[in-house]
């Protein structure tokens, strides 16, 4: 009986070992096995399907997060409720929104859109995408007119001059193709600004007044003679190089990669934050322990412990990961103008090509980024920056708003005017990939371990590795 | 015609019918993939956005354009890594497989040790890399106890220098495996005959003299299969490196595994490129174990055919 016991075991590892295999083998084939059993369930579903009518009754949304679920809960009409779990929200005609959540770490949240993008055609009807999101970094990646996955918002009956006449430009001209055809649109638009703690305004500067403060961080030149007070008293101005990185970033000239070219051309801005970087660090300017963002260490450094001085974040950023990482009394930090323009963000809504929805997605486009009332309280409630001039410039002149994070400053006011001047750098398909590895590979020369050409060709290794069809990186005089 | 039946009767189908499911799931889940991955090699295929390009044949491009990329120093990185985590894992191993299975030295609790050192492999790598990718970070509590205790002026940069992230991932892998080796080498030592040791015992030997002359030689099978093991694990190394190193293989891509550069092409779902270089770890996990199997083996008397020849010349050089 034992024997038969450590038999069976004995098998059953083998089984397991030989399937855990496969998995690192390849991975084309797996696919073609969950081809073949999303064929089945296509077939069971087909059913179904034709009883529905000419609009189908389940909306699919995927995003990565609940966020975009919770600003449909507050402001479209039509919700009823949404269940206890957070995946199905029922609306007043009956039909359901089944929310597909896939995490944006690791790429993991795109491969999976991509996947299901990739046989829209051959599923079925409630299986399809109807309504999906995608970041800035990614935005042109499904607004690319030849691969054609997100419907021209003409094509579902929304007229954008007119319906987005109240929008923010950049955020227009960023979920557009190439020949300017809008093929997305946001709620939120991300001007971001320069967070400061008071407490430190207070003991180098003598003052935590936004307008003064503003004035020593008016443009880089100013920001450095203010970085070398900070430093005086052991301060730091920023935690990393990378927090500098997107008011660069947003004002290259030319996009990454030309449209139709296999060439990468780095920009002059990049080689400035390169060299600004490389100074302010030598000089003492950022943290040193602290290396690029979204690590433990940089979380720290907005701990009330830390000797950093100031971030440079959009309106999301206070909400999200400064306040969540500030252990100190709320009002210690002030918002006011950054050294330089810039957007860092900003989630796009599409209706999928191929949606069964095409009514509801309109629907839902409309609600959530074109209709005033609704940006306003989502503005008030969240105090996320939207998407709509006039009810943002309404909140910048209400005086009872108030944040409390920011010791009663209403942050609208210095949002406000950023928004309106910022210019949205020209996208290409590779942002996400360049943005990212630039980042890592010029780490290394930050920190001094490799010299500035190494630098530039571990970044040329990187990014070809990323995207294979990359046959050449330029680099600036 | 009673008998001549009986004779007929044939058992073998049974021992196929009970071997088919593994071959069954072998030719599935192991060979297709396996061909497939082959033939992808030749193709250049890949994803550009939500394109897909190819599968264009391509011939030897793949395998060419590997060669010139930094393959081979990424191969040296494995190795290194490797090497720094293995050389630790064997000698400690051995040791403390021959304290606990050593008669005379009468350890305590033995059964306890046999879990506290196999305790690491439990956890999943991943999990491990994270836990010491926060422990040692500059901001990190060892660094804030160094800093405290005062042993060192200022927090240590552990993965800032190619040294300390080498170090860190070598001794993590060490610490992961050398449990799981001690037990087996435990179970290799246990297997020899307990009247071995005792004419040592009474020949005169000392402690040195049996671990190098009778115990080594007599495990030398399943240290092969350790080695062995070891060099396949070796190879495939991509869990800890990548979330210590966040996938960078940094500082300037010292600690980029062959894994982890193969991953890095799976990110535009690049099957041409990977597969070749899958076909490239293929053929070198193919060859290092030829060597090590040949190493071991050689003056084993187990039947191969070495050792019969081996064995020949020797019978023959004392003849002559």
């Amino acid at each position: 009986m034992k024997k038969k016991l450590v038999s069976t075991l004995v098998i059953a590892s083998v089984t397991v070992s030989l399937l855990a295999g496969c998995g690192s083998a390849a991975g084309s084939p797996s696919e073609a096995e969950t081809a073949t059993t999303e064929e089945a369930i296509e077939e069971a579903t087909e059913e179904v399907a034709e009883v529905a009518s000419d609009e189908g009754k389940v909306i699919n949304i995927y995003c990565w997060n609940d966020e975009f679920r919770t600003r449909v809960e507050a402001v479209y009409d039509q919700v009823v409720e949404t269940s206890e779990d957070g995946t199905v929200t029922t609306l007043k005609d009956g039909s359901e929104i089944h929310w597909v959540v896939n995490p944006n770490q690791d790429g993991v949240y795109q491969a999976k859109l991509d996947e299901v993008l990739m046989n829209q055609e051959n599923a079925a009807a409630d299986d399809k995408v109807d309504i999906f999101l995608s970041e800035t970094d990614y935005v042109f990646k499904y607004t690319d007119k030849d691969a054609n996955v997100a419907i021209p918002l003409t094509d579902l009956g929304i007229n954008p001059d007119e319906d987005f006449a109240d929008q923010y430009e950049f955020t227009r001209a960023t979920a557009s193709d190439s020949d300017g055809v809008q093929r997305g649109s946001t709620w939120q638009a991300c001007p971001g600004l320069l967070v400061y703690r008071r407490d430190i305004a207070k003991d180098v500067f003598g003052t935590d007044d936004p307008e003064e403060i503003g004035k020593k961080v008016a443009d880089w030149a100013t920001m450095k003679s203010a970085g070398e007070e900070l430093k005086a008293k052991g301060y730091y101005t920023f935690a990393s190089y990378a927090d500098t990185f997107r008011l660069y970033g947003n004002s290259i000239s030319d996009s990454w990669v030309a449209p139709g070219s296999t060439t990468i051309k780095v920009d002059q801005e990049i080689m400035n934050w390169i060299n600004d970087s490389k100074e302010w660090i030598d000089g003492g300017y950022f943290d040193p322990t602290v290396k690029g963002q979204w690590n433990d260490d940089w979380n720290k450094t907005m701990g009330s412990q830390s000797k950093v001085f100031a971030f440079l974040f959009p309106a999301w950023g206070i909400d999200f990961v400064l306040n969540p990482n500030w252990d100190g009394e709320a009002g210690s930090w002030a918002v006011t103008n950054p050294p330089q323009e810039y957007n860092w963000g900003g989630s796009y809504v599409h209706a999928a090509t191929g949606t069964d929805n095409p009514q509801a997605a309109k629907n839902i486009i409309l609600a959530l980024t074109a209709n005033e009332a609704n940006l306003t309280k989502i503005s008030k409630e969240t105090s996320d920056f939207t998407n709509d001039k006039s009810a943002m410039a309404g909140l910048a002149s209400d005086t009872t708003f108030a944040s409390e994070f920011l010791g009663g400053q209403n942050p609208f006011t210095k949002f406000a005017p950023v928004a309106e001047n910022i210019k949205i750098a020209p996208l290409s398909a590779y942002d996400q990939g360049c943005v990212e590895l630039i980042q890592n590979t010029f780490g290394d020369y930050f920190q001094g371990e490799v010299d500035f050409d190494k630098a530039k060709a571990n970044f040329e290794t990187a990014i070809m590795e990323r995207y294979p069809e990359i046959t050449e990186v330029q680099w600036p005089e | 015609m009673m008998k001549k039946k009986r004779k007929s009767i044939s058992y073998g189908k049974w021992g196929y019918l009970f071997i088919l499911p593994f071959f069954v799931s072998f030719f599935i889940f192991s060979l297709i993939p396996l061909v497939d991955t082959i033939r992808y090699s030749f193709f250049e295929y890949y994803r550009s956005g939500i394109k897909e390009i190819g599968p264009n044949f391509v011939g030897m491009k793949n395998y060419v354009s590997l060669l010139e990329s930094d393959m081979l120093k990424y191969a040296g990185n494995t190795l290194i890594l490797w090497v720094i985590g293995f050389i630790p894992q064997i000698v400690i191993a051995l040791l403390l497989a021959s304290w606990f299975s050593d008669m005379r030295l009468k350890i305590h609790g033995k059964q306890f040790f046999k879990v506290v050192v196999y305790l690491p492999n439990l956890i999943m790598a991943s999990a491990f890399a994270l836990l010491f990718f926060t422990m040692l970070s500059t901001n990190g509590p060892v660094n804030s106890i160094l800093v405290s205790v005062g042993v060192i002026m200022k927090p240590i940069d552990f993965f800032g220098s190619v040294f300390g992230t080498r170090s860190v991932i070598g001794f993590m892998n060490f610490l992961m495996w050398f449990g799981n080796t001690t037990i087996l080498l435990m179970a290799a030592i246990m297997g020899i005959s307990i009247d071995i040791f005792e004419a040592t015992d009474l020949d005169g030997c000392n402690r040195m003299q049996r671990f190098f002359y009778v115990t080594l030689p007599l495990i030398k099978p399943i240290l092969a299969y350790t080695i062995i093991t070891a060099i396949i694990g070796g190879l495939q190394m991509f869990d800890v490196p990548q979330i210590i190193t966040n996938g960078q293989g940094n500082p300037d891509r010292t600690s980029m595994t062959l894994i982890m550069f193969l991953n890095n092409h799976l990110k535009s779902k690049n099957y041409g490129m990977a597969g070749a270089l899958s076909v490239y770890l293929f053929l070198l996990s193919g060859g290092l174990c030829y060597i090590v199997f040949k190493m071991t083996n050689r003056n084993d008397p187990d039947g191969s055919k070495a050792a019969l020849k081996a064995e020949k010349k020797e019978q023959r050089r004392k003849r002559g």
